[in-house]
């Protein structure tokens, strides 16, 4: 089927109330915590409170002999008996040596690398006493100086033997020569510094697990919140504990909050798993908050350097940029991918560029690893590109719309010179349709109003892209993936017409048991609520690569799209013998098998009962069951695009930054479920604003300390900072996907950093401030505003 | 959190003999649990001031409001007796922490912790009040001794604070924005004894600001606040704002609570 046909189906872009909510609004949810194993033990870890030292020693005698302490393993313990923790990434320097990839040991030997560094387990009766145990553990330092600006890396105290200056890899991409030659005949270049500020995920549930081993089947139980369950699996097993994947289980059940932090292999997920088998126990780990602010992979962390090379009018003639990435003290699963493939790809943009070249150098630093957060790469290099090109147009005298009409892509498929090939799309029409709901023309009169009042309004422009739908395994691999990027889903239609879906993406929030029950209601002409799905769960579903780059409909969906062939293929011929037809003449529409050109006709639940209860079936043909597993592995990335445009007010006097207005008009290619992608804009913009106007993690300088360790001093946003969201959309479906879906997860994210930056600076422009890191935090505002008078 | 006991006394006098042999007193909470549960505190043994009726309350007592030590800031928020002789700290009350907060936390539990960034000891110290405790009256310039620290001695309770209704009164409250608690506020108000300005958030405890005081004192404009130099000397620098902005806002909003008092 293809995508028009598919979008015209019933239910397709109907708001279906999301059938899972009955059990999150009334507590009935089934998290990691809320279960609890026979004969459960709790494990607490002991973290390191320093940047960086030596440990000298650990003595665990004391705390072993206290109530209740079953075990106490140190990195010691685990070593010869599990492998460190694995990059999922390869990355290649230019000269084609391999990324540095020190060890990433589950608990620490011989050096803690950052505050809340693991470096022992203790395992109690009770939550109390593994507390208690734990705070009796000795450990003697060496404390190191640490190092925690990845512009002070290169030159900072060594973190790893393996890693010399603390550079993990740097990555180029992109015709040098070429580009310097369109230097060389520009009219005008345009150059910008800037900081993505370092952001901590905060999903809502933190991170659990409980580790469990039965003696008479030998199997591994792993029970986590996490987003991708086979992933999980497959690194344990195969990388770390090595042990055969069908002998492990990884249950994700309810998952409250992932943002990609939950994507990754973390040490405590390995270590409880080992230790059930050593000490016999179920063990429960719980993360706490301040250990999450401390351990859960961060986001952003970059430092660039960016220009332009322009016409006489305008027109982009070549890009350079050159981007400083921190990795923080080790690599996670996906890391060293962010600042590159999933960054330097994007940064042509919506634009006609023809040249780009781009540098990226990676560092080690005493801070938490960071890793792929709502966007991964992609809100880097929007922020970037779009903050540029605002900038190119102030400076060529242009407005912010007209210098992103004089390059927007107006022809698909489009080649960028990154390695990207964009299908479809309309870029001009999103920003159009977004001028006309932000009501652009009536800014000025705004700015005059808000300039009677003493207040300074700003409006800023971000026309993004991304490319979600992650991803051609044999591109990915080609660019050094060390796994696949399909998905898997099974159907299986029940005797008496009902359908299970099995699929590999995880939903923690997302929606996925409405979203896609509506799909294979759709196409099986079968209520919403004949449809359930299940996922998270190694045990239950055939694979799965999970939830993560907003890939889950495009990819999940369109291998339940796959199954659902099957399932229509099979069920024809079961109905063709009902019917005594040939096969090719059966239709099948809104749930009835029809014969053309004759009035006979069946209804999917006789072919689903016929199937499972064969008496008049042609079973020699054809075997009984209506069960289908497909595995859809994508031929390209998907690219939604839109424009944002944002309007602020500052307070001069105390720099305080209202965004006044928001307006997203984002093209997601088909929508199946219109409140459910809504909700999904208003997630991405929270947290896309929420990094422009107030989150940011501080470590100190000198001591690596983590400064914003608790939302005492993390500002997280909240409903009161933002106006309401006006939110449109353009279709143009995908051209490679069964369903033309595009994804809608990350876009928010994505978008709006720059656009609400572009608004603080054009306020600001007549003060004279011309330079500007997020946050846009009052002080920071303030500060800007008198270094300008001064 | 640790294990510890809990003492839930009904009269004050049970109470103060608790917290006399060595029981560390729990008003509303709001600071005292979360350090607990983070296991930066440790007291083995609780008194809960929760059940002692006679500290709840709020009553005019001639020119004057007097709130029990156990009020809750939302019955402060709420009170039509506060709301109608001094609306400034009504507002005051709406405004601290959350709703949640707000059910729980009480005002005695606030003054007498002196958080640097609390609200209550700006209203206490720029409205001129009394503190009361089991053993004596305190006025509140001699109160407040700097962060955490105040006049109170080892086992002596506060019990309720007596706020003179002034002629006028405001209090601008600029929030951090992870905690929200006063980044910087201030608590402006025409007493009696002249303009009093007591200003939270931005030292190591509450003060009073002598310059804004004399000038506003001579002239009650927002131009004569305006005039006033305040210096960033002493005050705090963290990752939230510098000295120098702090004594921005310190102008601003004085400027701020001028234009309320005279509109």
């Amino acid at each position: 089927m293809g995508a028009s046909d598919f979008s015209n189906l019933p239910h397709i872009g109907e708001s279906v109330r999301r059938k899972e909510d009955y059990r999150f609004l009334t507590g009935a949810g089934q998290y990691t915590d809320d279960i609890t194993m026979q004969a459960q033990s709790y494990a607490v870890f002991v973290r390191s409170p320093h940047a960086h030292a030596i440990i000298k020693s650990i003595d665990i005698s004391a705390a072993s002999a206290m109530p209740g302490v079953v075990r106490i393993f140190i990195g010691k313990d685990l070593e010869g008996k599990m492998g460190g923790l694995p990059c999922g990434w390869l990355i290649n320097n230019p000269d084609g040596t391999p990324m540095n990839e020190p060890p990433h040991p589950v608990l620490a030997l011989g050096k803690v690398r950052h505050v809340g560094d693991q470096l022992a387990m203790v395992i109690a009766d009770t939550l109390e006493q593994a507390k208690n145990a734990a705070e009796a553990v000795q450990v003697d330092y060496d404390v190191l100086p640490a190092v925690v600006d990845v512009r002070d890396a290169a030159t900072g105290p060594q973190l790893h033997d393996a890693a010399p200056n603390n550079k993990c890899y740097k990555w180029v991409l992109g015709d040098k020569g070429n580009v310097d030659a369109a230097f060389a005949n520009a009219h005008h270049v345009t150059k910008l510094d800037l900081i993505n500020n370092r952001l901590v995920p905060n999903a809502m549930e933190p991170r659990v697990a409980i580790g469990n081993y039965s003696r008479a089947t030998e199997e591994y139980v792993l029970y986590v919140s996490n987003q991708n369950p086979h992933v999980e699996r497959l690194l344990m097993t195969a990388f770390v504990l090595g042990l055969p994947e069908h002998k492990v289980r990884v249950i994700a059940p309810d998952v409250g909050g992932g943002f990609g932090s939950k994507i990754y292999l973390y040490a405590e997920d390995v270590a409880l798993t080992w230790a059930a088998k050593e000490v016999n126990r179920s063990i429960k780990w719980t993360c706490e908050r301040s250990e999450s602010f401390l351990t859960d992979a961060h986001g952003r962390d970059h430092v660039s350097h960016a220009e332009m090379a322009m016409d006489k009018d305008g027109k982009f003639l070549g890009m350079r940029v050159h981007t400083h990435a921190n990795l923080g003290a080790y690599l996670s699963t996906f890391s060293t991918a962010v600042p590159t493939i999933l960054y330097a790809t994007l940064l042509a943009g919506q634009y006609t560029c023809p040249q780009i070249y781009v540098e990226v150098d990676s560092w080690f630093t005493n801070t938490a690893p960071v890793d792929a957060y709502r966007g991964a790469g992609r809100p880097e290099a929007t922020y970037l590109l779009e903050r540029l090109v605002s900038r190119c147009g102030w400076e060529m005298g242009l407005s912010q719309d007209e210098i992103r009409k004089r390059n927007f892509i107006n022809s698909w498929p489009y080649q960028t010179p990154v390695a990207l090939q964009y299908d479809t799309g309309d870029y001009l029409g999103c920003m159009v349709k977004a001028q006309d709901m932000a009501d652009v023309a009536g800014f000025p009169g705004r700015k005059a109003a808000s300039a009677a009042k003493g207040l300074l309004r700003g409006i800023g422009y971000s026309s993004y892209i991304e490319a979600c739908g992650i991803a051609p395994s044999n591109i990915a691999g080609a660019l050094g993936a060390r796994a696949g990027l399909f998905e898997c889903g099974e159907i299986r239609v029940h005797p008496t017409g009902s359908v299970t879906v099995f699929t590999g993406s995880h939903s923690h929030g997302q929606g996925h048991e409405t979203t896609f029950a509506q799909v294979v209601a759709a196409r099986l002409g079968v209520a919403v609520d004949a449809v359930d799905v299940v996922h998270g769960d190694t045990g239950r579903v055939p694979f799965g690569m999970g939830t993560y780059g907003s890939r889950s409909i495009s990819v999940g969906g369109a291998a339940i799209m796959k199954a659902l062939d099957k399932i229509e293929t099979k069920a024809k011929k079961i109905a063709a013998h009902l019917m005594e037809s040939s096969d090719a003449d059966v239709e099948f529409a809104n749930g009835e098998f029809t014969v053309k050109g004759t009035d006979k006709k069946v209804t999917f639940g006789q072919v689903a009962l016929t199937a499972y209860v064969p008496h008049n079936y042609p079973l020699d043909k054809l075997e009984p069951g209506l069960n289908e597993t497909a595995f859809y592995d994508p031929t390209n990335f998907t690219f939604p695009a839109g424009t944002y445009i944002c309007e602020v007010e500052i307070d001069p006097a105390t720099g305080v930054t209202r965004v006044e207005k928001f307006t997203a008009v984002d093209d997601f290619g088909t929508i199946i479920n219109p409140m459910i992608v809504e909700g999904q804009v208003h997630g991405g913009l929270v947290q896309g604003i929420g990094q422009a106007l107030m989150e940011n993690c501080v470590y100190d300088r000198e001591t690596g300390q983590l400064l914003t360790g608790s939302f005492m001093d993390y500002a997280m946003p909240r409903a009161d900072d933002f106006p309401e969201f006006k939110i449109g959309n353009i279709c143009t479906p995908c051209t490679h996907n069964p369903l033309g879906t595009k994804g809608c997860g990350e876009a928010g994210a994505i978008g709006s950093p720059p656009a609400v930056i572009n608004a603080v600076l054009d306020a600001l422009h007549g003060l004279g401030v011309k330079e500007f890191d997020m946050p846009a935090t009052p002080h920071r505002v303030w500060e800007a505003i008198q270094a300008a008078k001064a | 959190m640790y294990a510890f006991t809990l003492d839930r006394p009904a009269s004050l006098a049970d109470a103060v003999n608790a917290a006399a042999s060595g029981g560390q007193v729990l008003a509303g909470g709001q600071t005292l649990l979360p350090s607990m549960k983070m296991r930066l505190s440790q007291p083995g043994r609780l008194v809960d001031l929760g059940g002692v009726k006679e500290l709840a309350g709020i009553e005019p007592n001639g020119n004057a409001v007097v709130i029990g030590a156990m009020t809750r800031h939302m019955d402060v928020a709420n009170s039509s007796t506060v709301k109608s002789m001094i609306p400034a700290l009504a507002d005051l009350a709406s405004h601290i922490g959350d709703r949640q907060v707000r059910a729980m936390g009480t005002m005695g539990g606030s003054v007498a912790n002196n958080d640097p960034s609390a609200c209550y000891p700006s209203a206490v110290l720029g409205l001129g009040a009394t503190i009361h405790t089991n053993k004596r009256r305190i006025e509140a310039d001699d109160f407040f001794q700097g962060m955490f620290t105040t006049a109170l001695e080892a086992g002596e309770l506060l019990t309720a604070i007596s706020f003179p209704q002034p002629k006028s009164a405001a209090y601008m409250k600029f929030v951090q924005a992870a905690s929200r608690f006063a980044l910087v506020g201030v608590f402006l108000a025409q007493t009696a004894g002249g303009v009093r300005v007591a200003i939270t958030g931005a030292s190591q405890g509450v003060f009073r600001h002598k310059g804004l005081e004399d000038a506003l004192n001579k002239s009650f404009t927002v131009a004569s606040a305006a005039s006033v130099h305040v210096d960033a000397d002493g005050l705090n620098a963290d990752i939230h704002a510098s000295a120098a902005y702090r004594a921005n806002l310190i102008s601003v909003l004085t400027q701020r609570a001028v234009a309320h008092c005279l509109a």
